[in-house]
């Protein structure tokens, strides 16, 4: 375990959840996958602390304030696709299209 | 030791985490992206971060709950009955995905990195907690605003008022007749919400016999729910509209 292998499972589950985002028509499946971006992001951000940032505690900050995003992230996300299934009855991407160029 | 639980933990991270985009069922799914976090909240401890880790397994698996639920209110096939295509695009979506894993991989494997390991034997919870009711107070309360602030927002984007629409649309039943009204009871004899119309006319000194309604066509006209087949014409009343001495004789009414 090193600061490498840290950083390529957390490029896998980057990986992971830019497939994920991008594949899924739902609204709440794309939100997991941001959620699994902001998976390995926590990870990444953890390993760099443990092995480029000699243990800094200002590090672990980073890795709490990545939580909150990803809290905020999913809240706000539920409230938008509640709102827009009320306002359009879609529940899935191509429903609300009528901006695409 | 650590190495081998590393391996086993990354594994089954980044396998539940392919899971959840390729299982049928999005409660499925849901529990798949929590064994992931689960696993790498286990690598955060596994780095030392044992606050962090064991915060990250507790969040995500309340979180993960909540997601269950939503998972259920906007379910594309409900207990596998109706086999479908969840994805789309999915070679772009593959080849985004690959080529952002390999750009963060790139970057893993080729730059040079500080070497700066966290003492195995320093207190980092201890110097987590100074840290966050210290020097980074600030970055702290700020996120308790900022939380605070994302309830109220939640709050306001999902309720039923919404920024459109009646109050009472989607929070009540539909009616059980078609084109009945939805709206309690009580809501109905207020003439605004009933969509009633105006009758608020002085018609006190009209020529009866020759009756001019103003343009008013009483033959399509809707009253609005209102019953008037054994109605008492003699003391009608038309929601404000005095129509006591009416010659009812000369009028023609097929509602």
């Amino acid at each position: 375990m090193n600061l490498m292998t840290v950083l390529l499972v957390a490029a896998a589950l980057i990986g992971v959840g830019v497939w994920g985002a991008l594949a899924q028509q739902t609204f709440v499946m794309l939100m997991m996958g941001i959620e699994m971006m902001l998976n390995g992001v926590i990870l990444a951000v953890a390993g760099f602390w443990a092995f480029a940032g000699a243990g800094l505690p200002k590090g672990q900050v980073l890795v709490i304030l990545s939580m909150a995003v990803m809290a905020i992230e999913l809240a706000i996300g539920f409230a938008l696709v509640t709102a827009v299934y009320r306002a359009r009855q879609a529940d899935m991407t191509e429903g609300i299209g009528s901006l695409k160029g | 030791m650590i190495d081998v639980a590393f391996v086993v933990f990354s594994v089954a991270a980044v396998a539940s985490g392919y899971g959840v985009f390729r299982v049928d069922s999005m409660i499925r799914a849901t529990y798949l992206l929590l064994a992931s976090f689960l696993n790498v909240g286990a690598i955060l401890v596994l780095l030392l971060a044992e606050y962090l880790g064991v915060a990250l397994l507790f969040m995500m698996t309340v979180e993960m709950i909540v997601m269950g639920l939503f998972m259920v209110m906007f379910m594309m096939n409900p207990a596998g009955l109706n086999p479908m295509n969840m994805v789309h695009q999915p070679r772009f979506a593959a080849a985004a995905g690959v080529v952002a894993a390999a750009g963060v991989a790139v970057v893993a494997v080729f730059a040079d990195f500080p070497v700066a390991p966290v003492d195995a034997e320093s207190a980092t919870t201890r110097e987590l907690g100074i840290e966050l009711l210290g020097g980074s107070m600030l970055v702290f309360e700020s996120i308790g605003v900022t939380l605070l602030a994302t309830m109220v927002c939640s709050v306001i984007l999902s309720s039923a008022t919404g920024r459109f629409g009646d109050g009472y649309e989607g929070s009540v039943a539909p009616a059980l007749e078609p084109g009945g009204d939805h709206r309690p009871a009580d809501d109905l004899y207020d003439p605004d919400a009933a969509g009633g119309m105006d009758m608020d006319m002085d018609m006190g000194d009209m020529d009866h016999g020759e009756m001019d309604m103003g343009g008013m066509d009483m033959g399509g006209m809707d009253m609005g729910g209102m019953d008037m087949g054994g109605m008492d014409h003699g003391e009608m009343d038309m929601g404000g509209m005095d129509m006591g001495d009416m010659d009812h004789g000369g009028m023609e009414r097929d509602s």
